[in-house]
């Protein structure tokens, strides 16, 4: 017994030996090792009866995914699924690293970044649309137009009052208050700010002095809030607030938004239609890369984004793999009905097809 | 049994036992020296001049200046201090000194129960009710009020034993001298803890600084931050990591890394220091 004892004791200490060696070689390109890793546990998975796909990634697909794993792990009751969330750049990460089977993201890889991926080429399904609503608190304003920029001058905070004469050219109708606007934004790292940033980037170039990204640099006095879920709150508890939230936690919240002025000079209402009208006019590569931001066509709501589900083209694990692929069908076809009630968009048909033809491309061995 | 089988077991017992009692010590300096090489490894990208001098925090530019988040902790670690030093040493000489036998069994159980409320309970008890319900907003003296609040029950409970190991000899010279309550606690309590109080106040103050969860909710996340303003918005090493992680692609990965290495070096200075203030007024004291 005493012996046992000892040699679990020197087991542990091998154990965070080994895990440092392991570590080491993380950094270079030693494929094999990390792929029995990955591979090893899931084989008693499979022979216990049932077998699960492992996923993190965007926290905006998130709900979707949920709906989605529910129906589809009805209809196939051995498939277990988890999608872990985390953020977008969490799911490219774990993906790398092949710590899960397929990660959510709202932007792909940097070309850089695409070499360190472990299992090779990836591809890109694009799984739903949806549109960021500038929600604002504020008595007797219940319609407000802003043209894009505008919106980039209140949010570096270059416009300051409700009553400035640019809000009111936008908005000739209204009766603006002289308040004080408080702009609310992200506090978390977020795909919703980094397609915000960009949106703004590319619609008010010359007035947008931020750049893009995650997190940007905001002006100190703002106000920050954690997930789309508290920037609705600050929104929703801030008398003069402005703030970026998505369709979903703007309704949920009850908060009104403005309409924005699209690339056509029209002031749409972002709602689930306008969100896939966007999806319309965009342009999109072959590797179904594409972005919704500031689209052509005049009922599309400008600042729609997207989520795209990445897996490796070359699955080494047969069963894992057809599952994969008959859940990644799932979420490109039949799932796309499950969008609506979740205020997300659905993909227009042409890109869903180019999906469900990219299928074909996912090997599996 | 024969006396010499008896022996025999026992010794192959006690090599066992130290075998075991220096695996498990290895292990934790291995973790600790694992930490502290693999995150320098690889925050090295980000550590260079601009890290320790710029107050910009840009990942579209890839300028990462931490200086605001340093800013960040040691302000609202501080105020913490401040707020709780006080409180926590009256708490530990009422109930050591004062309280009568009937309140001091319950009061030491509430502030024990007090050090086990998880700090995300803290930390958003500190939105609803300091930020929004008081106005406070969310700012370094929001965050620094509700670190105080965490580090209370520590450096209370710690206060209070190393209080209560003051010599009731030492005690009662004092008093039969002709002391007052506070003279004895000034002439024998305070000179004999003095030690040990550092030391408890300097923990309390290494948890202020590595906070995370609490002090992200209510800190206010702003970038790049460097005020006395206790009312501004402000954002503090730990926080930043957690709010940042989950979107950050490289370099901004590797700078928030630096953050986290830079965070782990001053919170290891922080308890060096207190064990070094600790030994040398207890080496004073018994000098004395």
């Amino acid at each position: 017994m005493l012996k046992t004892i000892a040699v679990s004791g020197l087991a542990l200490l091998c154990f965070a030996g080994c895990s440092k060696k392991k570590d080491d070689t993380g950094g270079g390109s030693s494929v094999a090792p990390t792929k029995d890793d990955k591979t090893a546990p899931a084989e008693p998975t499979a022979a216990g009866g049932g077998l699960s796909l492992n996923a993190s990634g965007s926290t905006f697909q998130k709900p979707y995914q949920e709906a989605a794993i529910e129906a589809f792990t009805k209809a196939n009751p051995t498939v277990k699924i988890n999608y872990g969330g985390g953020g977008s750049g969490k799911g490219r990460q774990d993906l790398a690293d092949q710590v899960v089977d397929f990660a959510g993201a709202d932007s792909p890889y940097k070309d850089a970044d695409l070499a360190k991926n472990k299992g090779g080429d990836v591809l890109y399904f694009p799984v739903l649309l949806g549109a960021i609503t500038l929600s604002y608190n504020l008595d007797g304003v219940d319609k407000l137009q802003l043209s894009p920029t505008t919106v980039a001058k209140i949010f570096q905070r270059d416009i300051k009052k409700w009553n400035d004469k640019e809000i009111a050219a936008d908005n000739p109708d209204a009766k603006l208050p002289d308040a004080e606007i408080v702009v609310a934004h992200r506090s978390d790292g977020s795909g919703t700010t980094d397609n915000f940033t960009k949106y703004l980037d590319k619609a008010a170039k010359d007035a947008w002095k931020l750049k893009s990204g995650s997190t940007v640099e905001w002006p100190a006095e703002t106000q920050a809030g954690n997930g789309n879920a508290g920037v609705a709150q600050i929104v929703k508890s801030t008398k003069g607030a402005i703030g970026y939230v998505d369709l979903s936690d703007a309704k949920a919240s009850g908060l009104k938004y403005a309409q924005v002025k699209n690339q056509a000079g029209k002031f749409v209402e972002p709602t689930t239609d306008s969100a896939s009208a966007a999806g319309d006019g965009i342009d999109v590569k072959d590797n179904l890369l594409f972005s919704a931001l500031d689209p052509k066509g005049d009922a599309a709501y400008p600042i729609t984004y997207q989520s795209w589900v990445i897996v490796y083209a070359k699955q080494t694990n047969p069963t894992k793999g057809a599952a994969l692929k008959s859940y990644i069908k799932y979420l490109v076809t039949d799932g796309q009905a499950q969008l609506k009630p979740l205020d997300f968009a659905a993909l227009p048909k042409s890109l869903a097809d180019k999906a469900v033809a990219q299928l074909d491309k996912i090997q599996v061995q | 049994m024969q006396l010499s089988e008896l022996r025999g077991h026992k010794q192959y017992a006690d090599r066992a036992f130290s075998v075991l009692a220096v695996a498990a010590a290895g292990v934790v300096l291995l973790v600790l020296g694992m930490i502290a090489i693999t995150m320098t490894r690889r925050a090295w990208p980000a550590f260079g001049t601009e890290f320790f001098s710029s107050t910009r925090w840009s990942a579209a530019e890839g300028i990462f200046g931490a200086l605001p988040f340093i800013w960040g902790t040691l302000y609202t670690a501080a105020i913490a201090i401040v707020i709780a030093v006080p409180i926590s040493l009256g708490v530990a000489l009422f109930v050591t000194q004062v309280a009568p036998p009937w309140l001091k069994t319950p009061m030491v159980y509430l502030m024990d129960l007090l050090a086990v409320v998880p700090s995300v309970v803290f930390g958003l008890w500190g939105v609803l009710v300091l930020a929004n319900h008081f106005g406070l907003g969310r700012s370094f003296l929001t965050a620094g009020i509700i670190l105080a609040v965490m580090i209370v029950p520590i450096i209370t409970s710690l206060s209070r034993e190393v209080i209560e190991t003051t010599p009731a000899s030492e005690k009662e010279a004092a008093l039969a001298l002709g002391a007052t309550r506070w003279e004895m606690i000034n002439a024998s309590v305070l000179p004999h803890s003095k030690g040990g109080l550092v030391g408890a106040v300097m923990l309390g103050l290494g948890r202020a600084m590595g906070e995370t969860i609490a002090a992200a909710l209510v800190i206010g996340s702003a970038i790049g931050q460097i005020t006395m303003n206790p009312f501004a918005p402000g954002n503090s090493m730990p926080a930043v990591i957690a709010n940042e992680w989950g979107e950050a692609d490289q370099p901004h990965k590797a700078a928030l890394i630096a953050l986290a290495v830079t965070l782990f070096v001053i919170t290891i200075g922080v308890n060096l220091l207190a064990t070094s203030i600790v030994q040398r007024s207890m080496k004073r004291s018994r000098g004395a």
